[in-house]
């Protein structure tokens, strides 16, 4: 076949991130992507954008600027907050309609992946999904979206030469935020002008699930224990590891189910993907569905007693034995001698 | 209700084989399975028609042995099935995908609702059900974990947040993407299952001309992304195996921290490393 001809879109600038805010609060994964869109932004010698969405958000355009963006898109209206699909679909929509930009990222969360794929329909343009790595084409000068796929075992480089903007979204905690706190920025308030008719759904309670630990996509050390670690007192074991590491406790989908650890604890394909600087995988065997969630951790370390386990595949040290000697073991020899 | 169910055939990545040598992926062998939350969403659907009447329609699209899913879907309770499989379908990204499946939908006419996975375990985009909504110009719900209410114009149900969820009431006809913790899947009726494999199971084909697109609108060619490249992720790992009595494991995995830059990430390993 003859590839289809690349549109002129010498008329496409700018790069632009959606800054998830909920309640008022930015999402982590905003200011990682400020961070990202900077850099992109030099390569490109264009202006770095945050679109915020909402009501009353006005405090947090600081924030967005300090953190890269030369200039904050702000609209605000009681119907905006908390996000619905349809009407925060429409305001970018209007927006991107009206500016062009010619990259747009979003983070790849439960709200960034609602209204990404929405509004990469609405405004005809490709979307890459859940990208881990992004940089510039040097010749052809297009965005070169990196992302896992098959649950981590591929990794797949997209690019979207047919539409503008380039759309991805990103997965929370790879990128770098960065901030610069003499930068100054400019704010664009934008005119909203929405029918309750056209938003189709009404958010009629949010309920928060009271956390009784540190996320774990946030933990440098995570100690995670699977079927082998076989009930509460093992867990127990696990975690003095884990506070002697100022760590934090995770599983497998297994224990998760089980209910040794908290749903939001579970690492994996259905799970949380977690990179800290050291995994510590104790009685986990290192199912492909595991692994897609912690292969990107700096260092592994895996307990298991058969030594064919796949975990010992990915690991970095790998201590073929019993968890419940190895790692009381591992505890002495860490706790400082009194 | 008039349900519409998105069914997409995957391979069966729970009983996944690497490479010894190179840890890559092998294709070969692995079994096409209905998607996971797929089932979840088959299960909604015919417990909905259940409870209040109606149909469910299964929509594919697939190679033609993604007829297995469709017959495993009647098998579960599905009334018909749908399965778009055409050459010129191959290759497409998620923009393509859409715009097939919502061709044949405009083709089966009336829903009431469309239910479909949240994500593909293979693609792993979560896109296909927002854009097809957006295609089809009718409410979406992402992340459901509860359906509490249904009726014929609207829908109460839970959407999974990170850190909790959210009550959303939705008008009807919508699209609602659901995840595994929603409801426990039938297996299929071994009746209906044979039912499904006779030469009257109804079971329709139907190529690009039935859904009236040209092939230029579809699969790789219709596509707006194009996977430039894929590779195995290098993981680097040192691979050491520690072995002898478990002081002697646990001392030599303290030495190996220490001697790399996993010591400077945790204070209390960078503080044992010192120790000995
Ligand atoms: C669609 C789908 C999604 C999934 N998503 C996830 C996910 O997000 N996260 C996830 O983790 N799983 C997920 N799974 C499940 C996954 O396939 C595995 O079943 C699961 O990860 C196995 O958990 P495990 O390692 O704890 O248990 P097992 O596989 O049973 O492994 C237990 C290990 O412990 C070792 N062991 C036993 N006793 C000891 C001992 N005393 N000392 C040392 N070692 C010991 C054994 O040798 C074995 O290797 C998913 C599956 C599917 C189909
Ligand atoms: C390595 C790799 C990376 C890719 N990355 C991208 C990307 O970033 N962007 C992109 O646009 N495309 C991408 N694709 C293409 C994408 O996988 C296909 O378009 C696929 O047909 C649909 O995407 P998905 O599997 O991610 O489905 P998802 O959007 O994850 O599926 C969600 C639900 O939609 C329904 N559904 C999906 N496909 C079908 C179907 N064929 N028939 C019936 N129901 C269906 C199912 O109910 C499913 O549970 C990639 C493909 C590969 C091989």
């Amino acid at each position: 076949a003859v590839p289809k001809e690349i549109p002129d879109f010498s008329d496409h600038e700018g790069v632009w991130v959606y800054a998830e805010q909920r309640d008022g609060v930015l999402a982590k994964v905003t200011l990682e992507l400020l961070g990202i869109a900077q850099e992109l932004g030099q390569e490109r010698r264009q202006k770095v954008s945050a679109v915020l969405i909402g009501d009353r958000l006005e405090n947090l355009t600081h924030d967005l600027i300090r953190h890269g963006a030369d200039q904050v898109f702000l609209a605000e209206d009681p119907c905006l907050q908390p996000y619905r699909t349809l009407a925060h679909v429409k305001i970018m929509e209007d927006l991107i309609n009206e500016h062009k930009p010619e990259i747009l990222l979003i983070g790849a969360t439960h709200i960034g992946r609602d209204l990404a794929p929405r509004l990469s329909r609405r405004v005809g343009v490709g979307l890459t999904a859940d990208c881990t790595a992004l940089s510039i084409d040097p010749e052809e000068k297009i965005l070169l979206q990196t992302r896992p796929a098959f649950g981590g075992n591929v990794m797949a480089t997209i690019a979207n030469r047919y539409s503008r903007p380039q759309m991805a979204t990103v997965r929370p905690g790879v990128m770098e935020a960065r901030t610069d706190e003499a930068k100054a920025g400019t704010i664009i308030h934008c005119e909203v002008q929405l029918d309750e008719a056209d938003i189709k759904t009404k958010v009629l309670e949010m309920f928060e699930e009271k956390r009784k630990h540190a996320p774990i996509t946030d933990s440098k050390v995570i100690v995670a224990g699977g079927r082998g670690v076989n009930g509460e007192a093992g867990f127990q074991m696990l975690r003095t590891l884990a506070d002697l590491l100022d760590g934090e406790v995770a599983g497998t989908r297994v224990v998760a189910e089980q209910g040794f650890v908290p749903a939001d604890c579970q690492v994996g394909q259905t799970g949380k993907t977690v990179r800290p600087e050291i995994y510590i995988a104790c009685g986990i065997s290192g199912a492909i569905q595991h692994r897609a969630g912690m292969m990107n951790s700096r260092f592994i370390i895996a307990i298991n007693k058969d030594p064919d386990a796949p975990i010992f595949k990915v690991a970095d040290w790998g201590i073929i034995g019993d968890l419940h000697d190895v790692v009381p073991e591992l505890v002495r020899q860490l706790t400082p001698a009194s | 209700m008039e349900i519409i169910v998105l069914v997409k055939q995957v391979p069966d990545t729970t009983n996944v084989k690497l490479d010894p040598k190179t840890g890559n992926l092998l294709r070969e062998g692995l079994t096409g399975i209905i998607n996971p939350e797929d089932r979840h969403a088959l299960e909604a659907a015919v417990h909905i028609k259940e409870t209040m009447g109606g149909k469910v329609k299964v929509l594919s699209m697939g190679p033609s042995q993604a007829v297995d899913a469709c017959t495993e879907a009647i098998g579960m309770g599905a009334d018909e099935a749908i399965l778009l499989s055409d050459r010129a379908f191959a290759g497409a990204d998620t923009w393509a995908t859409a715009f097939t499946l919502g061709k044949a939908v405009e083709r089966i006419g009336k829903f009431d609702l469309i239910l479909c996975g949240r994500q593909a375990i293979d693609g792993d985009t979560a896109q296909v059900g927002p854009q097809l909504a957006d295609y089809l110009d009718i409410p979406q719900v992402t992340y459901v974990q509860d359906i509490e209410t249904m009726n014929e114009t609207c829908t109460t149900v839970k959407r999974q947040l990170e850190n909790g969820y959210e009550r959303i009431e939705c008008q009807l006809p919508a699209l609602l993407t659901v995840i595994g913790t929603l409801n426990r899947p039938r297996h299929a009726h071994l009746g209906r299952l044979i039912d499904a494999c006779t030469a009257k199971a109804p079971i329709k084909v139907f190529n690009a001309a039935d859904i009236g697109v040209v092939t230029s609108d579809v699969g790789l060619e219709g596509s707006l992304t194009q996977v430039s490249k894929t590779f195995t992720p290098d993981f680097k790992r040192q691979g050491k195996i520690l072995d002898g009595p478990k002081e002697q494991a646990v001392s030599e995995l303290l030495k190996n921290i220490s001697n790399s830059d996993a010591a400077t990430a945790c204070k209390a390993f960078a503080a044992s490393c010192e120790l000995s």
